[in-house]
């Protein structure tokens, strides 16, 4: 029964981290219409740019943050002003061909700076911490501090599109583009400012996935999976939902491969396809289509 | 407009015309000059870019000797190496070895590193009848992963390395060494590696139950996998003390520090293919202290190139000094994969024939900087193997280590020190 207990526990402490894949993914969705296929590589040039940031400043993984996501945050500006809303209009594919050739160019630029070694940040005695909480289930500190994080990230994200000027803006542009620039709003802005907060929460996805396991430049698509999954679980668009999103995926592997570790991966697609059937428009939706 | 034969045009034909039997003449004199090509396949991007990541040094030091010919029977041949990329991945392996053989019509291919390079590359050469030389693959997924028949074997393909036989002898003779329960969990992902490491006939179970070993195997998992929750419970369960298995880097990277989490804490941890590159060692901090992993090649292997000349040592220093990085195992491999194929261009009866490249490589006879080379039809037809021992990652002075601990499968390779547990 424990057993169990804790193997639920990991999963759900997992999810936070599928939710902070996810966030970024929803939030350009919700408010643009773009689905970026490059989100996983951007995921790993976070974790690279935390790598330089705490070789060359000698910081601590978590303490980096400060650095990497105002970084990420402003390299997600200048791609949105500068590339991507030159693709954005009627037509869903050209977005997603051009961050699809991103990612390509992502993965093969960084193999050329930092070569194909399997790096991973060190956050030292923080990262083998664990605290027994009965018998037989344990929480480590660290998906301990993750679990933390991404529900903060989601909490402020939802503050922030409910309660600032600037989420106005974003619900705006997302429910009409056309009427938003009427009122005044300048959309190449909006859209830019979504891909710096976007990017900005790449960065701590980013930053705990190199800390938890090994990265090198090629592990950004098979991490998107998941982010789209939470995605479309929770709902388009919907903060809490790809919280939600992610724990259910994150609980359904973990439980799939409790039972065994070949359908790990399978329990977390069949509850995704199960929700996809059941309710297509995700659990808790904001966005139609 | 019609055309008119000028007087010039007349007498320029007229002197080509005389001028032809000369140049028939000549054509003889041309052939000593024929071109010999070689086709390479490795991964130089991608996730398996770590196993191709010499191949640049080494492609530069065997062109740099070649620069000057290849002499066969008193003539000398022009060599041309064309290397390609499989990006890590077996239909991109495959794509490029089509190209090479169909397109730039090479003469004799090699290629390298994991099921996913050697298998489509030489499956293209069988398809095609030409000869293929392969390497860096264990035996057993190179050769029933290509529905390989033992009794019949392939006709144009052939490889040397290891087998899963010899990760079992030394992996069981590394672990007899300390005193343990002998109860070891079973890490085996679902891919070539995982499948043929966890096989239950021919694979690990068989032979750890065989050596008095009790195998605890929860099933293969996909790789890139974010969770091990299930494993680590499951090993903690039964007490194991020993933890083996094949995954790659970023597996093995979320296992262990969820093994820390979980309070999980086994005195040997054996794994293949994660452990080999000195960088993730090094990316695990310390964590990656006392981690033991099979043993190909170290630069204290008593073996020298018969191309170069250079003991192991003097070639990884070699590689250090041209790239300012540190050695790893498929270098020596990736030289002698060229090392054999050069000596086999060199005994060819005519190195252009497919027929006559083939007959050499059968007859192959080479002392290489990984040991002998020499098809024998041991274990199977199309495979030789190379020597293997067991190692485990030691700090020295601040720095990880590869020290042999174990070399009763390979007595000619000098030990570097005992294995002790993980602290």
């Amino acid at each position: 029964m424990t057993e169990w207990l804790n193997v639920i526990l990991q999963g759900v402490l997992i999810g936070g981290l599928y939710a902070m894949f996810a966030a970024g993914l929803s939030l350009i969705f919700g408010v643009m219409r773009l689905v970026n296929i490059a989100h996983g590589d951007l995921i790993v040039l976070a974790a690279y740019v935390a790598l330089m940031v705490t070789q060359t400043l000698g910081l601590d993984p978590l303490t980096s943050l400060l650095l990497v996501v105002p970084a990420m945050a402003l390299i997600g500006y200048a791609l949105q002003r500068l590339l991507l809303n030159r693709t954005l209009g009627d037509d869903l594919l050209p977005p997603l061909l051009v961050t699809f050739g991103l990612s390509i160019i992502i993965q093969n630029g960084l193999l050329e700076l930092f070569t194909a070694d399997s790096r991973k940040l060190q956050a030292g005695a923080i990262e083998v911490q664990t605290f027994q909480m009965m018998e037989g289930v344990w929480v480590g500190a660290l998906p301990l501090i993750q679990f933390i994080v991404a529900v903060a990230v989601i909490a402020g994200l939802q503050m922030l599109f409910y309660r600032t000027a600037l989420g106005r803006a974003f619900r705006a542009t997302s429910d009409d583009q056309a009427v938003a620039q009427l009122m005044g709003l300048d959309t190449r802005h909006v859209f830019a400012m979504a891909m710096a907060l976007s990017l900005a929460v790449v960065a701590i996805a980013g930053v705990f996935l190199a800390v938890r396991a090994n990265f090198d430049p090629s592990i950004g698509p098979a991490r998107l999976i998941f982010g789209f999954e939470a995605v479309i679980i929770g709902g388009l668009g919907s903060m809490w939902g790809t919280l939600a999103g992610g724990v259910i995926l994150g609980v359904s592997q973990a439980v799939g491969a409790q039972i065994d570790p070949g359908w790990q991966l399978l329990a977390g697609h069949l509850a995704f396809l199960a929700i996809l059937a059941v309710r297509p428009q995700g659990l808790f939706p904001k966005v139609s289509g | 407009m019609t055309k008119t034969i000028s007087r010039r045009t007349l007498v320029k034909t007229g002197i080509g015309a005389i001028a032809a039997p000369a140049m028939f003449g000549a054509l003889p004199a041309q052939a000593q000059t024929a071109t010999i090509k070689i086709g390479h396949v490795s991964p130089k991007t991608g996730p398996l870019a770590g196993f191709g990541e010499a191949d640049n040094f080494i492609l530069e030091q065997v062109r740099g000797i070649l620069s000057k010919g290849l002499v066969n029977g008193g003539k000398t041949y022009k060599v041309e190496i064309i290397s390609k990329d499989s990006q890590s991945s077996a239909s991109r392996a495959s794509e490029v070895a089509s190209e090479l053989i169909l397109g730039d019509k090479v003469n004799l291919i090699v290629g390298s590193a994991t099921p996913d390079t050697t298998n489509p590359v030489a499956d293209q050469a069988e398809i095609n009848e030409v000869p293929c030389i392969t390497t860096n693959c264990p035996w057993q997924p190179y050769f029933f992963g290509r529905k390989g028949d033992p009794k019949k074997g392939f006709t144009w393909t052939y490889h040397f390395f290891w087998g899963l036989e010899d990760v079992i002898g030394s992996f069981l003779a590394l672990w007899d060494t300390l005193p343990t329960n002998k109860v070891v969990g079973g890490l085996f992902p679902n891919d070539a590696d995982g499948n043929a490491w966890g096989d239950k006939e021919r694979g690990l179970p068989p032979a750890l139950a065989a050596a008095g070993y009790k195998l605890l195997d929860p099933g293969r998992y996909q790789v890139m996998n974010n969770d091990f929750t299930a494993q680590i419970s499951a090993f903690k369960a039964a007490g194991a003390e020993i933890v083996t298995g094949n995954m790659i880097p970023p597996d093995f990277a979320t296992f262990w520090s969820q093994a820390a989490q979980q309070g999980f804490k086994p005195k040997i941890v054996t794994i293949g293919k994660a452990l080999l590159f000195p960088s993730v060692i090094e990316s695990l901090g310390e964590r990656g202290n006392g981690l033991t992993s099979e043993v190909w090649w170290t630069p204290n292997h008593p073996y020298k190139s018969g191309l170069t000349g250079q003991g192991c040592k003097d070639l990884t220093e070699a590689y250090t000094k041209a790239t300012n990085r540190p050695w790893t195992q498929p270098i020596g491999f990736q030289h002698a994969l060229f090392e054999v194929a050069i000596d086999v261009l060199k005994r060819a009866k005519n190195p252009t024939d497919p027929k006559a490249i083939l007959d050499s490589i059968i007859a192959t006879n080479y002392e290489s900087i990984v040991g002998k080379v020499q098809w024998t039809g041991q274990p199977v037809k199309n495979v030789t193997k190379t020597a293997l021992v067991a190692g485990q990652w030691q700090r020295k002075n601040g720095k990880s280590e590869l020290v042999i601990a174990e070399n009763k499968t390979a007595p000619n390779i000098p030990m570097g020190g005992k294995l002790l547990p993980i602290s």
